[in-house]
C-alpha cells in the first residue's frame, strides 16, 4: 500500500450502510438455519465474528509501542482460540448429524 | 499489496461468510459451510497479515499458535460442555474487542489525538463497554455452566438490584460521553480505564440474577454482544469487513434470543431483569397430591404395546448422561416396528438446539428429532410419551395456571398422549422450582430413579423379551 494518497476520510454513513445492510442479509439467512443445527450455528458464528482476528493482527504486528502490542496479542489470541475452536467443534457436531438408511432430505420442518 | 487487493479479499471473505451460513440450512450441506467458513478466514488473516504495516512477525506467530494449543482442545470437550464452551468463546470474543479498542485509543492519544474525532470515540466506547461487558458476563455464564463452586447457581437478587445495575451502566455511558467530548484531556486517560472497571462489573452484575432455565436466552443475548463489539470495532478501524461478519453474528444471536424468549413467552427485559426460578412457589392447594409409580417391567410392557412412542428429553438427560441409553431403547422399540420421535422443546438443555446436538452424538438420526410445533398436533395418537428429564417443557400448568411463572409458555402436550411415563430423580420439583402437574395426571405413571439407569433397565427387559419372537 503506497502512502501517497492519504487515506479517504472515514466515511461514517457508508459504515453504517454497510452495517444494516449486513444485519438485514443476517436475518434473512439465519432464519432459514434448520432449527436442528442452532448450537452448531452458535458455535460457527462464534468463529466468524472471531473476525476480529484482523483488527488484532494489525495491532500486535505493526511497529507500535511495545504495550499497545501487548494488548492487540492477547486479543489475536482471543481471537484465534475463537477460530480454531468454533470451525472445529462445528465441524465435530455436524458430522453426528445422519440420516442413517432413510432417503436423504426427509428433514423435519 | 495495493488497497484494491485487500478490499477484493476483504468481499470475497464477507460473501464466504454468508455462504457458511446459507449452507446451515439443512444438516445435508452444513459441512460445507464450515469450509466455506474456514476458507473466508484463511484469507482474511493471509490479507491482513501481507500488510507492508505488519513487521513483527513473531508478535503474530505465537499468539497464533497459543490460539490453536487451546483452541484444539476446547474443540474436544464433551457435547454435554457445549454450552459452557460457548460462553467461554463469547468472553473470548468480548475480552479482543474491549483490547482492541483500549489499544487502540492509548495508540491514538499517544501519537495523533486529532484522530479521535467524535465518532471515532463513540465507537470506541460503545466497542469496549460491549467487548468487556460481554468478558465478565460470559465468564460468569460459563461458571454457572460449568457449576464452578464459587459461582452461585441460584439466582443472586439483592435490593435495588435492576436499579443499581443500570446506573453502573448509566455512569460508565456517562463518562464514556464526557471522553468523547475531550478524548484528549488530562484525565482522559485515566478517565478510560474507569469505564473498563465499571463494564466489567456490569457484566458479572448482569449474570448473576439468572438462573440455569434461563441460560439459553442469556446465551444467544452474550453471543449478539459479541457480534456488536465486532462490529464496533469495525467501525473504530474502518474496517467493513468486520462490521458485515459481527453484523452477521449479531444478528444471529438477536434471532436465537428472540426464538427462546418466544418459546418461553417472556420478553428480553424478562430474562435480563426477572430473576426467574428465584422465587419459590410456595403453593400449597390442600389437596394431597400422590404419584402412581410404575415398575419397569410394567412400563415396558406397555411400550411394546405401543405403535408411536415420542421420547421428551429435558437437560436432566444429559445431566444423567442417559442419550446412548436413550439410544438403545430407540433401537429395541424400532426393532418391533413401533414409530419413535423425539420431541425437542426450542429451550430444552442449556442452549438453543442442544438437544439435538446429544441425541445426534447418540446416533439417533436427525429425521426422528420433531420440533414442539411439529409434534404436538400428534401428539393424541401418541401411545406413550417418555419424558427423559423435561420438567417445566411439559407442565400443563402453562396452560392452565395463570399464577404459575410459566404461565403463558408453549409446552410440548405430553399430557395428551394415552400413556405418560415420566422419569424422574426424586420427588423434588425442576430447575425452576415448580410443581408439575402432569406427574399427578391419571394417564401418568412414574418411574423414579436415575434417567440412565431407568432406560437401562427398561432396554434390559425389552431385549430380554425380544430373545423369543
Amino acid at each position: 500500500m503506497t502512502p501517497e494518497a492519504a487515506p479517504p476520510a472515514v466515511d461514517f454513513w457508508s459504515m453504517l450502510f454497510v452495517f444494516v445492510l449486513a444485519s438485514f442479509i443476517g436475518l434473512g439467512v439465519i432464519r432459514r438455519v434448520s432449527r436442528l443445527l442452532h448450537t452448531p450455528l452458535m458455535s460457527i458464528t462464534n468463529a466468524i465474528s472471531a473476525i476480529a482476528v484482523v483488527g488484532s493482527i494489525i495491532v500486535a504486528g505493526a511497529d507500535y509501542p511495545f504495550r499497545i502490542r501487548v494488548l492487540g496479542a492477547i486479543a489475536l489470541f482471543a481471537s484465534m482460540t475463537n477460530i480454531v475452536s468454533g470451525f472445529l467443534i462445528t465441524d465435530r457436531m455436524l458430522k453426528m448429524f445422519k440420516t442413517e438408511r432413510k432417503p436423504a432430505g426427509g428433514e423435519p420442518s | 499489496m495495493s488497497h484494491a487487493v485487500v478490499q477484493l479479499a476483504y468481499i470475497l471473505s464477507t460473501a464466504l461468510f454468508i455462504f457458511a451460513l446459507h449452507w446451515m440450512n439443512t444438516p445435508a450441506t452444513a459441512r460445507k459451510g464450515v469450509y466455506a467458513g474456514v476458507a473466508a478466514m484463511v484469507v482474511a488473516v493471509a490479507v491482513t497479515w501481507a500488510q507492508p504495516e505488519v513487521v513483527n512477525h513473531a508478535w503474530i506467530i505465537f499468539p497464533i499458535l497459543a490460539g490453536f494449543a487451546v483452541g484444539i482442545p476446547l474443540a474436544r470437550v464433551p457435547l454435554t460442555a457445549v454450552p459452557q464452551r460457548t460462553a467461554l468463546s463469547h468472553a473470548f470474543g468480548g475480552l479482543a474487542a474491549g483490547l482492541v479498542g483500549t489499544a487502540k485509543y492509548y495508540l491514538w492519544l499517544s501519537e495523533g489525538p486529532e484522530n479521535l474525532t467524535a465518532f471515532r470515540m463513540i465507537a470506541i466506547i460503545v466497542e469496549i463497554i460491549l467487548g468487556y461487558l460481554t468478558f465478565t458476563g460470559s465468564l460468569m455464564a460459563a461458571g454457572k455452566l460449568q457449576e464452578v463452586k464459587w459461582v452461585p447457581q441460584r439466582p443472586v437478587t439483592y435490593p435495588l438490584q435492576n436499579v443499581i445495575n443500570l446506573a453502573l451502566l448509566g455512569i460508565a455511558v456517562a463518562l464514556g460521553i464526557a471522553l468523547t467530548l475531550h478524548p484528549a484531556a488530562d484525565w482522559a486517560p485515566r478517565l478510560f480505564p474507569a469505564i473498563i472497571a465499571l463494564a466489567l462489573l456490569f457484566g458479572v452484575l448482569l449474570i448473576i440474577p439468572i438462573g440455569g432455565a434461563d441460560m439459553p436466552t442469556v446465551i444467544a443475548i452474550l453471543n449478539s454482544y459479541a457480534g456488536l463489539s465486532a462490529v464496533a470495532m469495525g467501525f473504530v478501524l474502518d474496517n467493513k469487513l468486520l462490521i458485515t461478519a459481527g453484523a452477521l453474528d449479531g444478528s444471529s444471536g438477536l434471532i436465537l434470543a428472540i426464538i427462546m424468549c418466544k418459546a418461553m413467552n417472556r420478553s428480553f427485559a424478562n430474562v435480563l431483569f426477572g430473576a426467574f426460578g428465584q422465587v419459590q412457589q410456595a403453593q400449597l392447594t390442600g389437596e394431597a397430591k400422590v404419584y402412581k409409580a410404575e415398575s419397569i417391567e410394567g412400563a415396558a410392557q406397555v411400550l411394546e404395546q405401543a405403535n408411536l412412542v415420542v421420547v421428551i428429553p429435558g437437560y436432566g438427560m444429559a445431566v444423567a448422561q442417559a442419550q446412548h441409553r436413550v439410544r438403545e431403547l430407540y433401537d429395541q422399540l424400532k426393532k418391533r416396528g413401533i414409530t419413535v420421535k423425539f420431541a425437542i422443546h426450542p429451550v430444552a438443555g442449556r442452549m438453543p438446539g442442544h438437544m439435538n446436538v446429544l441425541l445426534a452424538e447418540a446416533d439417533i438420526p436427525y429425521t426422528d428429532l420433531v420440533e414442539m410445533d411439529a409434534i404436538n398436533p400428534d401428539m393424541p395418537q401418541c401411545d406413550v410419551a417418555l419424558v427423559v428429564g423435561a420438567n417445566d417443557v411439559v407442565n400443563p400448568a402453562a396452560r392452565t395456571d395463570k399464577t404459575s411463572p410459566i404461565y403463558g409458555m408453549p409446552i410440548i402436550d405430553a399430557d395428551k398422549a394415552r400413556t405418560v411415563f415420566a422419569i424422574k430423580r426424586s420427588k423434588n420439583p425442576g430447575f425452576a422450582g415448580i410443581d408439575n402437574e402432569l406427574y399427578f395426571s391419571d394417564r401418568t405413571w412414574m418411574l423414579f430413579g436415575d434417567a440412565k439407569n431407568v432406560i437401562g433397565e427398561l432396554v434390559k427387559q425389552l431385549s430380554g423379551g425380544s430373545g423369543m419372537h
